[in-house]
């Protein structure tokens, strides 16, 4: 209920910032990109040395249990230097399905390696024509004990980072069904899975992930079958809140390159920052970014208090952030002008991520459809 | 129980014995506001006694130092007394520009004998203020005002003209800026004087606006003998407390009607008006426009409570009330047009003189972004003060 940070909080933004400053400032990722890679595996071991893999799991699982609060302000810091690790997929999203739905021997395995970052997992929830996880088609048919998983995921975040992904699937019920969804934890080299991906203009990639006739034992079933839609539903949540979080960060992060860019640069022997035409543009976006991070640090309470307005304030918070970072990306690389068209540049690379995370776990049309249906019009 | 604990349950006996139950109900009109004043006149018996009950109690204007009849509460307590208010649904016992801006201002600035002598008058709703600082040259650009106030021994002679000047028609005394030193910078020849508008020489005429109303008037000075007690503060040092006082303002303006807890949402409003299809709202693009209105306004009151709670912790964003006053208005002209778009022809109906109908309530909105500073200047403060921008 605070709205402000504690003491603890600020340390850990602060410590973040420090880090992500040395170890991956934006020059790292186009270092990445420039010797085709993706993804740097030192860089998430230290990100889990310092504790994010396990900043939500429970202490007795290995975890800090710091709370999503905390989680929120790594991923807003990672936002501003275009981080790439699979902090949110993995340590905020699937361990937060793990936590509630697994069994007892579950998740003394799985959460002690979430939380060190050796294992790393994905959630495979979308499907061709979906953004909805109801309309979840793909097939589970029983054999004996066992499960036989047949269908397709797309746009899976980290797909191809991932050592297993959770599986949510149709044990009951039809397409738009709530009821009938369950989790499967399905290992990537499970044999008649087949992974493909695709690389995206923020040098992330997405995988399509095809389930051919994938038979998983009984112990793979994460929870009750049939049950899986709360957790599911909580988790996408937690997606679009600590998504919101990140395009906070890229947001921010553009707009306060781009003042003091305008402080610098001259034009007819000013500064171009002196014009009235900017100042209010800038002062609009100043505005809208205040909005955000009040929206944002609620629905991370939210997750925290587990309160009955989560799904509210995610929607709320992945709209009004993807369209404030949509704005903030697009005033950056104006105000920039011609060399915020080269590649040289850094600022092209906010405009590239921020249209990628404002996809993830659902767009702005999606989330405003789904605010207005449970404010019931 | 802890003392908060009391307070609350003292609190709420209070209430619950003296707040007159007609006081509970939603008020129909601004006609059931009340503002107290030497002209003022009560709608009925129970208006005026739950305005001396409070005011006895210096609850009229609850933080306030005891000593000067004010409720003397702490923010802990006039939480609990606001809480305890809300839940009774209690009408607000007195509507003051004494209270909202003028009252701070002279805590802050006035002498030991001016506070004796104005805030109790304040706290028990006997003097009407009104508010004296836009001249018909000097609106965005108020530090440029004319109005004159020459030293003659005694007194100061003052002459000039303020507009804009609300509720200037019904009200007592004006709190005033005007110039006293012609040759210095223009921010630095300002004063700040108290005026009685029943002095010689000062008459008022109400402006009639689009939505019909005259809550604003334009208010003269002629010759008008201003004794030199009446001065607040130092001589030529009146704009600190114009500053002071607009960023009050700003913040009072910049949370009016839209952080209003209890109101039908917008949407519920639309629906009810427009009806649904299959549980929606029937037009998509009005559903769009709705969605986005609610988004804000959920972000405007969490930012509202959230810049409570960073003054708190003693740490707050540079211009914050510039910040709420943006967009705080443009919220409320932009629920106002969806409002008008939802009653489609409907909505246009004009009514009676004194009812307030939506159309009336669209036109008035329209004042939000230009009273107390436009939007523009609320950007041009951002840009300058937070950001940095150079000139």
């Amino acid at each position: 209920m605070a709205l402000i940070l504690n003491e603890e909080q600020e340390l850990l933004r602060d410590s973040a910032r420090d880090f992500l400053n040395g170890r991956s400032p934006v020059a790292f990722l186009r270092e990445l990109r420039d010797s085709g890679r993706e993804w740097s595996d030192e860089l998430w071991t230290e990100m889990a040395d310092m504790g994010w893999a396990g900043i939500v799991v429970p202490e007795v699982y290995g975890g800090l249990e710091f709370g999503y609060l905390g989680a929120g302000l790594l991923a807003e810091e990672c936002g501003r230097t275009l981080a790439s690790s699979p902090f949110v997929s993995s340590a905020l999203v699937c361990a937060s399905i793990v936590a509630a739905k697994a069994t007892e021997e579950q998740k003394s395995t799985l959460l002690p390696a979430i939380a060190s970052g050796e294992l790393v997992l994905a959630l495979a929830w979308r499907e061709k024509g979906i953004i909805d996880p109801a309309g979840t088609e793909l097939t589970v048919a029983a054999d004996g004990d066992s499960f036989v998983l047949q269908g397709v995921k797309t746009h899976v975040t980290d797909g191809d980072y991932a050592h297993a992904f959770i599986v949510p699937a149709r044990t009951g019920g039809a397409a738009g069904d709530r009821e009938g969804l369950s989790f499967f934890l399905v290992e990537k080299d499970a044999e008649g899975l087949e992974i493909e991906s695709t690389l995206n203009a923020d040098n992330h990639r997405t995988a399509q992930i095809r389930f051919d006739s994938v038979k998983v034992g009984a112990d793979s079933l994460l929870g009750e079958q049939g049950q899986a839609w709360a957790s599911l539903e909580k988790a996408l949540d937690i997606g679009a809140i600590s998504l919101s979080a990140e395009l906070l960060g890229i947001a921010e992060e553009s707009f306060e390159r781009t003042i003091e860019y305008l402080k610098e640069r001259k034009q007819f022997g000013v500064p171009v920052g002196s014009f009235q035409a900017l100042h209010h543009r800038a002062a609009i976006l100043f505005c809208e970014l205040h909005l955000c991070r009040s929206l944002v640090l609620k629905a991370l309470e939210a997750i925290d208090e587990d309160s009955e307005d989560l799904s509210l304030l995610a929607s709320s918070a992945k709209t009004k952030c993807g369209r404030t970072a949509r704005l903030a990306v697009n005033e950056a690389v104006q105000m920039h002008a011609g060399i915020g068209m080269t590649d040289e540049y850094d600022i092209g690379f906010f405009m590239k991520r921020a249209a990628a995370a404002r996809q993830e776990y659902g767009d702005e049309y999606y989330h405003s459809e789904r605010f207005a249906r449970i404010r019931g019009y | 129980m802890n003392d908060l604990e009391v307070f609350r349950k003292e609190t709420r006996e209070w209430l619950e014995k003296y707040c007159p139950v007609s006081m509970r109900k939603p008020m129909k009109s601004e006609k059931d506001q009340c503002w107290g004043g030497r002209k003022g006149t009560f709608q009925s018996e129970d208006q005026r006694l739950w305005m001396k009950r409070m005011a006895e109690r210096g609850w009229t204007a609850p933080q306030w130092p005891a000593e000067y009849g004010g409720g003397g509460l702490s923010k802990a307590e006039a939480k609990i007394l606001r809480e305890e208010l809300g839940r009774i649904k209690a009408r607000r016992a007195l509507d003051s520009f004494g209270v909202d801006m003028l009252g701070p201002a002279l805590l802050k600035f006035a002498s030991e004998e001016q506070k004796k002598r104005y805030i109790p008058e304040i706290v028990n709703g006997e003097i009407r203020w009104c508010q004296g600082y836009s001249e018909p040259n000097a609106g965005s650009d108020l530090a440029s005002l004319q109005a004159r106030a020459e030293d003659c021994g005694d007194h100061f002679l003052v002459n000039g003209q303020k507009v804009w000047t609300s509720y200037a028609d019904r009200a007592d005394w004006i709190f005033c800026l005007v110039r006293t030193d012609f040759e210095a910078p223009k921010h630095q020849g300002i004063s700040f004087l108290l005026i009685d508008m029943e002095s010689e020489g000062v008459s008022t005429r109400p402006i009639k606006l689009i939505s019909g109303n005259s809550p604003f008037c334009e208010t003269f000075f002629e010759d008008v003998k201003v004794p030199k007690e009446n001065l607040v503060g130092e001589l030529n040092k009146g704009w600190d407390i114009a500053k002071y006082l607009l960023t009050h303002e700003r913040e009072m303006i910049g949370g009016f009607g839209i952080a209003m807890a209890g109101r039908e949402t917008l949407g519920g409003t639309a629906l009810r008006i427009r009806g649904d299809k299959g549980g929606k709202l029937q037009d998509g693009g009005l559903r769009a426009d709705v969605t986005a209105f609610e988004i804000d306004e959920i972000a405007f009151a969490l930012t509202l409570e959230r810049t409570v709670a960073e003054a708190k912790a003693g740490h707050g964003a540079g211009a914050t009330s510039s910040m709420l006053k943006y967009f705080g208005t443009e919220l409320n002209k932009i629920r106002n047009e969806i409002l008008m778009s939802i009653g489609g022809p409907d909505a246009l109906a004009w009514g009676e003189d004194d009812q307030v109908t939506q159309v009336k309530h669209w036109l008035r909105s329209k004042g939000n972004s230009i009273e107390g500073g436009t939007s523009e200047i609320q950007l041009n403060i951002i840009a300058r003060r937070v950001l940095g921008l150079p000139a």
